[in-house]
């Protein structure tokens, strides 16, 4: 038994147990049930399941999910980085109810974003009723989902960002004033590119939850199908009306499209440690 | 070297000298920013569930939130997180035990798939329960024989539930442990020690703020979860009712006081946790990464 575990570390107990009630509870409540999705997609003969993720209104449910999360991923990117700056750079009052605040999306359930939005994007509400003389409409349209997903995403792009720019080597930056940088051009050549893993790790962590997220999104979306239709509302849409196939099908589009996010941000985030590491 | 410097970055940051940092304006500019990008999209919602909540006064609000459903929701709420939150718990411990005090193959993988939870939509973590014990699911005709409803019942909300609340505490656990190493423990080993002892004695104490914090976020998203408990939950009011649940139906039959009312309820439990986050970080001193 002793000498089955690993070198060095076979003084500690408990390798057995630990490891292997975790790959029993993963395998259970994770990893069983996900098979299902693919078990159940092989009923299906490929043609109807070509047809059914192909056809128009499921397409433009992938479009309109995709889009909006690829803007929102974007504007999180930008903003994200200026309110990650803000707080590690500069000293100003509120800045501890700023750093609370960034992580508010993170503890606040889906449902109540998704109706607060709406109450003020809705043509009624604060601000829609600004926008709306102006013929800007948000609520309703791809801009309402955008402005959820960006609230969703807005930690993922500040946290990732923070720490890297916290730990950032601040001699590098004297040198290139010293060489006679000026600011702007030691933000764009220096600073920036440490960032960039950071940032595109952000951005994509902002980007895959933007994709599969709906309690923020039903509400201020409208849902109306070709235009403002999600995809995850759409596989909700076919459970209601019991085409148990075509609602995995989408599933499976989807969940595929997860799981090549989650390898390229582990991909990214291991890199990011290789890095963090060697410096 | 540099980490007696990382510590307080940011006050080292806040007094460096002038060339190193942008002028005045500049700096105004973008805390002007960061304030108005804040206050459009995190914290105007925030403000507009209060007033919403009580736009038609007092009594609606107290009634809201009072009235026999609403009540009921609360409590499966409850439940729910009750059984999730202890699970997850538990296995947060395990998996980051196994992951940070010992050596094996595979371990980046095992990382992966605990995060896989957090890459899938809430909607398909509710479908694939439906897909096992709905009516056409696998083990649906077997269950049905034997009179056992999990789908549309209080069984399917909790599955769910643990489901997208796997890796909260694994996730708080795991870097933290990681960084700590294992001398602490070994040390208690070789004094003879014995397992539960070492845990109890020396782990525990070491991570109690991080498992506070992971406790705290897996309870927040375990009382919040819309999307998979929506699937598997059949909307039966007064008995497969979560909050969330309950806000929705109010909303879209266009009471919106009183939807308000129950969602204020939950802003309550999001401004909690957050206070908890802070106080864990005002004891450990540092920054925690999250999601």
């Amino acid at each position: 038994m002793k000498g089955s575990k690993p070198r060095n570390r076979n003084v500690l107990p408990g390798f057995g147990l630990s490891l292997g009630f975790t790959l029993f509870y993963l395998s259970l409540i994770v990893l069983i049930p996900l098979v299902a999705v693919f078990f159940r997609t092989a009923e299906l003969s490929w043609p109807e399941f070509w047809s059914t993720v192909t056809s128009a209104r499921v397409l433009a449910s992938y479009r309109v999910s995709f889009v909006t999360a690829f803007a929102a991923g974007l504007v999180n990117a930008v903003f994200g980085l200026i309110i990650a700056w803000v707080l590690v750079r500069y000293r100003f009052p509120g800045k501890k109810l700023v750093d609370s605040l960034v992580d508010l999306p993170f503890a606040l359930p889906t449902a109540v974003a998704g109706i607060a939005l709406t109450a003020i994007y809705a043509p009624n509400g604060w601000i829609g009723s600004l926008l709306e003389p102006l013929g800007v409409k948000i609520a309703y349209s791809p801009v309402g989902i955008t402005i959820a997903l960006i609230f969703i995403g807005l930690p993922f792009v500040v946290r990732t960002v923070q720490p890297v720019l916290q730990d950032l080597d601040q001699e590098t930056e004297e040198a290139a004033v010293m060489l006679g940088a000026y600011r702007l051009r030691t933000f764009r050549k220096v600073i920036l590119p440490e960032l960039t893993p950071a940032l595109v790790t952000g951005f994509a962590l902002a980007f895959a939850r933007g994709i599969g997220e709906y309690g923020s999104v039903v509400f201020i979306s409208g849902n109306m199908p070709m235009k403002t239709e999600i995809a995850p509302l759409l596989i909700m849409t076919k459970l209601e009306q019991y085409d148990y196939a075509g609602a995995t099908a989408i599933a499976l589009v989807m969940l595929v499209v997860s799981f090549l996010m989650l390898l390229v941000i582990n991909v990214l985030q291991w890199r990011m440690n290789r890095r963090a590491v060697a410096d | 070297m540099a980490g007696a410097i990382t510590v307080h970055a940011s006050d080292e940051a806040a007094r460096r000298p002038k060339p190193i940092t942008e002028s005045g304006p500049v700096k105004w500019i973008l805390i002007g920013i960061a304030f108005l990008f804040l206050g459009l999209v995190v914290l105007l919602p925030l403000a507009s569930v209060f007033v919403e909540a009580f736009k038609k006064g007092a009594d609606v609000y107290i009634d809201s939130i009072t009235e026999p459903d609403a009540l009921s929701a609360l409590k499966l709420t409850l439940l729910v997180a009750v059984i999730a939150v202890p699970v997850n718990t538990v296995f947060g411990i395990a998996a980051a035990w196994a992951i940070s005090k010992f050596r094996f193959r595979g371990k980046n993988i095992l990382i992966t798939l605990i995060d896989l939870p957090f890459a899938v939509s809430p909607v398909i973590s509710g479908l694939i329960y439906v897909l096992l014990f709905g009516a056409q699911g696998f083990l649906g005709p077997w269950l049905d024989e034997r009179g056992i409803q999990i789908i549309f019942a209080v069984p399917g909300i909790v599955l769910a539930t643990v489901f997208v609340t796997v890796p909260f505490v694994a996730r708080e656990l795991i870097p933290l442990m990681q960084a700590q190493g294992v001398q602490e423990e070994e040390a208690a080993a070789s004094l003879g020690a014995k397992g539960w002892q070492i845990f109890w004695r020396v782990t525990v104490p070491n991570i109690k703020w991080g498992l506070l914090y992971g406790v705290i976020l897996c309870n927040a998203r375990a009382m919040g979860e819309f999307g998979a408990v929506s699937v598997v939950s059949g909307h039966i009011r007064g008995e497969t009712n979560t909050l969330p649940l309950h806000v929705e139906i109010l909303y879209n039959e266009y009471q919106f006081s009183a939807s308000f009312a129950v969602a204020s309820l939950l802003v309550m439990l999001a401004v909690v946790t957050l206070v908890v986050k802070s106080i864990v970080e005002w004891k450990t001193g540092r920054q925690r990464p999250i999601g």
